[in-house]
């Protein structure tokens, strides 16, 4: 018997989407190696109806194992894992990526003495055991990861893992009381989930001009914001993490592992190195144009267009340019 | 009280990095660099000792690697660090991530910190997952990626972005915390206290001095095995030109955004 176990993570009534995909992949791979999938759920009782919880059974859950606790904090859900494991032995847990995935799924490994691995892009069947394909080294190479003992642990990289339903809504729920640890109780959640700064809406826009470290502080976004308003209509200002956390653009504009994943007819980078945890938000992009000072910069593997320069020099003189086009 | 620093060293950004075919692992090799992230992770406990809120009697800088990586030790005191525990031992070599996070739990062990702080993720690895491990092993709560980080009474109050938005936690010590770079700036260390980091105590301690069981470490004691590396699907490469004219460069980009109809 080879079960997967997937925790699925909730916020305001609705579950995420990167959870249900990994229920989705948990079940299709779990019934390869003669296994089921089966959900966990942590929070507020009242914010996990039983209808909620038997609609995962669409994505392929055959049961939920529900219990009370915090909310958005990975050591309250590593302790239910725990026992659940304990109790149903399964041989497996996947993760649909994410910050607390990233956290449940290590703790989980320390906790179990089991293998992880992240940041991975496919689960396959290989003679009656699941493999992870994990790409490393900037995604030049892909590493496969095979486990020993009596778990593995599959935490996969954001998007990796595609929803699709299967079912209706009959997964079984099955409550637990769980007594938590006491380090799992020295967290305690202040505020979840604060937006800061404008609501702005990214995720339909044909064209982005999102901008990173490279424009060189807050003011150098209106650069970016004058090249979104030259192509007019459908575009909009995009933003990468580190200038969010820096205070430069509004949270709602970024891309990327914690940030919105979106896909325009262009995206033009300006200033943005490449990393991972940004790639993830944008590469299925139809047409990606990059600009960088930095000729190593990863964006440049990546992107259909790359331009190494000053962004000082060549944003102003393409606006003006797209300007012109477009009045002509 | 007493802050650990997880620090490690890593192939500077500039190297190319590779898998060594001969053992399928990552060729560490190289021009190497305390990890850029580490930086970040002790300027916050230099923050925290400066700050005056908690009393932080002392700051300790704990790697674990081959005898080499005690640059990255003598980087972190330059920083900062009071002293640093470098913990060496041939069987760990090899070590998955879950074995790393047992072994350094370990090391920790023997200094009883109040407070352990890390950097987000390792320039080599990409990986946040190690504070999680170590912390479970330690029976302490944890909290990753965080960008915000203030005394509150007998706890911190930490702030870091999230699935929905920022997330605000106060977590009382003690505590495991990895940050992000958007957490501080770190200071460039002086001519003297680089000088002078050589002269700090280090101690070198091996697998047995930390109690380490030698069945949970290595390659042979770690429940990941990575060996087969395959080529990711092939991806048509796109072009990439330096600016030389700025007129002549925003042509070709209008040129190239044309024929695609994106103007």
């Amino acid at each position: 018997m080879s079960d997967v176990l997937v925790y699925v993570l909730h916020y305001d009534g609705a579950f995420n989407k990167n959870s249900l995909g990994a229920i989705s992949e948990g079940a299709a791979r779990a019934a390869e190696v003669g296994g089921a999938c089966d959900a966990v759920v942590v929070g507020a009782g009242a914010s996990l109806g039983d209808d909620l919880c038997r609609s995962l059974g669409r994505y392929g859950a055959r049961r939920v194992f529900r219990a009370e606790g915090p909310e958005g904090l990975a050591q309250p859900v590593v302790d239910v894992m725990d026992r659940v494991i304990s109790e149903h032995g399964h041989r497996y847990a996947i993760f649909g990526g994410g910050l607390l995935g990233f956290e449940i799924g290590a703790g989980l490994a320390a906790r179990r003495r089991a293998g992880v691995t992240m940041e991975v892009t496919a689960v396959r069947a290989q003679d009656g055991e699941l493999v992870a394909d994990r790409p490393i080294l900037g995604d030049t190479k892909i590493s496969v990861s095979r486990y020993r003992g009596e778990l593995g642990i599959i935490i996969g990289r954001i998007n990796a893992f595609e929803v699709r339903e299967v079912g209706g809504d009959q997964a079984e729920v099955v409550d637990l009381s769980v007594e938590y640890s006491p380090w799992s109780m020295q967290a305690e959640m202040v505020t979840r989930g604060e937006q800061r700064g404008a609501d702005i809406d990214i995720e339909g826009a044909d064209v982005l001009v999102a901008g990173g470290r490279g424009l060189g502080n807050a003011e150098g976004f209106q650069m970016a914001e004058q090249l979104a308003g030259a192509f007019g209509g459908n575009a909009a200002v995009a933003a990468t993490r580190a200038v969010v956390d820096a205070g430069w653009y509004p949270y709602a504009a970024q891309i990327g592992q914690t940030g919105k994943t979106v896909s325009p007819k262009l995206y033009l980078a300006a200033g943005i190195s490449g990393a991972i945890q940004h790639k993830v938000g944008m590469q299925s992009s139809e047409n990606i144009v990059a600009i960088n000072k930095d000729p190593n910069a990863p964006i440049f593997e990546f992107s259909d267009l790359g331009v190494v320069g000053d962004l000082n020099k060549i944003l102003p003189k393409l606006t003006e340019a797209i300007r012109t086009r477009k009045a002509g | 009280m007493k802050i650990c620093v997880l620090v490690k060293e890593v192939p500077d950004a500039a190297v190319e990095k590779r898998i060594d075919p001969s053992t399928g692992r990552m060729d560490r090799s190289g021009e190497r660099n305390l990890n850029p992230y580490d930086t970040h992770a002790i300027e916050a406990a230099m923050q925290l000792r400066e700050g005056g809120a908690l009393q932080v009697d002392e700051i300790v800088a704990v790697t674990m690697g081959p005898e080499s990586a005690v640059r990255a030790l003598h980087k972190a005191v330059s920083l900062g660090a009071d002293r640093s525990l470098h913990l060496s031992d041939g069987s760990l070599a090899g070590s998955d991530v879950a074995a790393t996070g047992y072994a350094l739990a370990k090391a920790l062990e023997r200094e009883s910190p109040d407070l352990v702080l890390l950097g987000q993720q390792s320039d080599d690895g990409e990986c946040y997952t190690i504070g999680a491990v170590v912390a479970d092993h330690l029976r302490m709560p944890s909290l990753t990626q965080v960008v915000k980080l203030e005394v509150d009474g007998d706890a911190l109050r930490l702030e870091r972005q999230a699935e929905y938005g920022y997330d605000t936690v106060r977590v009382k010590l003690p505590a495991v915390i990895s940050v992000g770079d958007a957490i501080n700036e770190p200071r460039y260390p002086s001519l003297k206290a680089i000088m002078g980091a050589k002269k700090k105590p280090l101690e070198m301690v091996s697998a047995v001095d930390v109690g380490i069981d030698a069945s949970l470490v290595g390659a042979d004691g770690s429940r990941v095995h990575c060996g087969e590396f395959k080529e990711p699907p092939a991806k048509a490469a796109g072009q990439v030109f330096e600016d030389e004219n700025t007129d002549e460069t925003v042509a070709k980009i209008v040129d190239w955004l044309v024929e695609r109809k994106l103007i």
